[in-house]
């Protein structure tokens, strides 16, 4: 790769030929504010507060969208710049409502940062707030037009990585409104509910809907036994709500913090995790070598991508696993096996799911299914980041917890369970258990690097004693277009389909990346959360869903076996054609 | 990505053939969409969805044209649209005095139409014909010089044709 030399700030660095200013500045070392930037979308220079300037050049330049180019010299400050900065934060807080204190994201806030760091302390210009009635209409997210700076990144988020289009610029100039189009609600639009939009925002405009009060009442209504399950992603991600790295694995210490919070048993998404790997596994057996059902045979466990494939691609319906996801699996046993063991009625147990993920909120009461016991499976979804706020507001000293165990039969887990929250992990954790199930022997080499990385569409062939299984696996769903429409071409075409087995995430990394997940989420910080869900794999004994001993109890005692009827009832469901917008 | 097979609207042949034409070719929407606007007067929602599935243009991208440019129209205007120019040497002669005392004779606001379907007024921008300023249009009638005394009289006239 070719390089440039340049200077920043009169220091002279090389940098990568294609850089932009702002790239190279911070590799310089010196940081250009940003607003409407981020790296997980095109640069398109909306807010003008990464402005620097090019020696020598009367006009200034926008960091984010400027390349580099050889021998200039970038001044990122001085007190001409930082004036323009500070006059672009007066402007944006002119029409802003100034309710830190009252925000979803107060001290998380890049605008109130912003603020905080150029020392604002008056807004010279008129006032001119909007009052615009919020939209509420989804299970998952809030959107809050006043509070809207247009920036842009929930519509370039939801088009780009996410090719949902559920929001986009409508109208211009001061009236401009990020929303679904027509005046339409949230929930009538393609929303997939995945809560990128949410992940991206630097304001306010839009965020996770909070039901932690419901937690709350519920651990103090004495006649409900609250039961908790926390998702793999979770673990890896949640300490950075309390200073910890990303990816530092925190399991033990989330365990004893629910526990503080008074909760009455911690149980583990990564368990069913292991349960939905015996059923996924065993139905793409059932396809593949017994040749019942439609190939390839997709994942299911994603409720956004679920979504997504009901709205869009309805004629895949035959190639979903019909298996649940791992969340409402857990749920399912936890008011029936659970529940018997216990000797406790199943509306009597207050089931909880904290997820990385807001589309699990809408999962959770998607249709009839979800009500396997006879009452709701799962009765409420908290975010990582609405189980963060929880912990702080209990005053648990998170950081210091003594690590503790869960409870059983339905917590334990291992290293296959773990990694359902990094995309191909879901594949290579049926792979692993698979590969047992057709051939009664055990992968000498578990590690399925084909799989693993950040390539949106990864594909390969798993040798399994002579069975060559073609695998593809899809993160962003933008990325996902591509692999399905190659599917319904071959289908189409009465065909060989082109794979046998496809795993979707709809965000980009898998649920480690979920639109409830701590903020600042960006590539870097997904490797590092990724690293460490690969750890927890790598650290655990046992590495195989079916080698699980509470997993092979759990079939003794009360399921009998993978897609007996009884699993059928509890652990599989079905999907229905959804309009694209509802009304 | 295409919308759904929502009931679809009829577009005439011209149209049909001229979207396919289109189809394939770099900045086709805002022309697509001037024909539509064309052939109905307004984007009826139907359309915009015919289109979204013929273009297989996302929906949202559509109506973020139509709510970006003046032009288009989200709802059916008045069998006689009221065009007042509120161009620099218009809104300088007078236009914003129009626009009032249209918004007094007919009972409507700007972008607004009347009960029996019969009118509508709309705010221009430059018309081309600044030396005739304040303009006016009504459907598709030019009325340069316009006073606002003689609003009533010709709204009659176009009242009269019905």
């Amino acid at each position: 790769m070719s390089t440039v030399d340049i200077k920043i700030n009169g220091r002279p660095i090389s940098v990568p030929a294609g850089t932009s200013i702002l790239k190279a500045a911070k590799l310089a070392g010196s940081k250009i504010p940003t607003l409407c930037y981020h790296s997980d979308l095109e640069p398109w220079a909306a807010c003008g507060i990464c402005v620097v300037k090019i020696e020598g050049n009367p006009r200034m330049a926008r960091a984010c969208s400027t390349l580099v180019t050889e021998g200039q010299n970038y001044i990122t400050n001085d007190p001409e710049i930082h004036t323009i900065r500070k006059t672009v934060i007066e402007l944006t807080l002119a029409d802003h409502p100034q309710e830190c204190l009252t925000c979803a994201r107060n001290l998380s806030c890049e605008l109130q940062r912003l603020a905080s760091e150029y020392g604002i302390r008056e807004i010279p210009f008129d006032r001119n707030v909007k009052r615009l009635p919020k939209d509420e209409s989804t299970p998952s997210i809030v959107l809050d037009p006043s509070k809207c700076i247009q920036c842009g990144r929930c519509a370039q988020v939801c088009q780009q990585l996410q090719d949902v289009w559920a929001l986009e610029f409508i109208g211009r100039g001061e009236g401009t409104r990020l929303m679904p189009v027509s005046g339409l609600l949230l929930n009538d639009s393609p929303c997939i509910k995945c809560g990128q939009c949410s992940a991206h925002c630097p304001v306010g405009a839009i965020y996770e809907k909070d039901e932690t009060a419901q937690l709350m009442d519920a651990i103090m209504d004495k006649s409900k036994h609250v039961a908790v399950q926390m998702a793999p992603a979770v673990r890896v991600a949640i300490g950075e709500a309390f200073n910890m790295a990303p990816g530092e694995i925190v399991t033990g210490k989330i365990y004893a913090a629910l526990r503080r919070l008074g909760v009455d048993a911690v149980f583990d998404t990564n368990f069913s995790a292991d349960l939905t790997i015996m059923e996924e596994g065993s139905e793409f057996v059932e396809r593949v070598v017994n040749g019942k059902g439609a190939l390839p045979q997709l994942t299911s466990c994603c409720p956004a991508w679920t979504d997504y494939m009901e709205k869009y691609y309805p004629d895949m319906i035959p190639n979903f696993s019909t298996a649940k996801s791992p969340m409402m699996m857990q749920g399912a046993i936890t008011k029936t096996y659970y529940a018997e063991n216990k000797g406790i009625a199943p509306k009597d147990i207050y089931s909880v799911a904290i997820m990385p993920c807001t589309a699990k909120k809408f999962e959770r009461i998607r249709d009839e299914n979800m009500q396997s016991s006879g009452v709701d499976d799962v009765d409420l979804v908290l975010t990582t980041r609405e189980l963060a706020r929880l912990i702080k507001t209990a005053g648990v000293d998170f950081a210091n917890l003594e690590p503790e165990e869960c409870d059983s039969p339905i917590g334990a887990y291992t290293g296959a369970g773990t990694i359902f929250g990094v995309t191909g992990g879901v594949m290579e954790a049926a792979v692993r258990s698979a590969y047992y199930l057709i051939t009664k022997e055990e992968l000498a080499d578990v590690n399925i690097e084909a799989v693993r990385g950040m390539d949106g569409v990864k594909t390969g062939v798993v040798d399994i004693k002579g069975t060559k299984v073609k695998v593809a696996v899809a993160h962003g769903m933008a990325n996902v277009k591509a692999v399905l429409d190659e599917i319904r071409v071959a289908k189409e075409a009465g065909a060989e389909p082109p794979y046998h087995f496809v795993e979707v995430m709809a965000c980009r990394g898998g649920c480690i990346a979920g639109g409830g997940q701590p903020y600042g989420t960006e590539d870097e910080v997904r490797d590092q959360r990724i690293a460490g869900l690969y750890k927890d794999d790598e650290q655990s004994t046992i590495r195989c869903s079916h080698q699980n001993p509470d997993i092979t109890k759990i079939y003794a005692d009360y399921l009998e076996a993978p897609l007996s009827k009884k699993s059928h009832h509890l652990l599989h469901t079905h999907y229905t054609p959804r309009k694209v917008y509802q009304k | 990505m295409a919308v759904e097979t929502a009931p679809q609207i009829e577009f005439s042949k011209e149209l049909i053939s001229y979207i396919e034409e289109w189809k394939t070719k770099p900045g086709n929407l805002i022309m697509v969409l001037h024909r539509v606007q064309e052939e109905f007067g307004f984007i009826p929602r139907e359309a915009a969805i015919r289109v979204s599935n013929m273009l297989d243009a996302p929906l949202a991208k559509i109506y973020g044209v139509i709510t970006f440019y003046h032009f288009f129209k989200l709802d059916k205007p008045g069998k006689y649209n009221v065009q007042v120019c509120m161009g620099t040497a218009c809104y300088l002669k007078g236009g914003e005095d129009l626009i009032n005392e249209l918004e007094t004779l007919l009972g409507i606001a700007v972008n607004e139409v009347t009960d029996d379907g019969l009118f509508s007024i709309e705010s221009v921008r430059c018309v081309g014909c600044c030396g005739l300023a304040p303009v006016m249009i009504v459907g598709g009638e030019v009325f340069g010089k316009v006073t606002k005394d003689e609003l009533p009289e010709v709204l009659a006239r176009f009242k009269e044709k019905g």
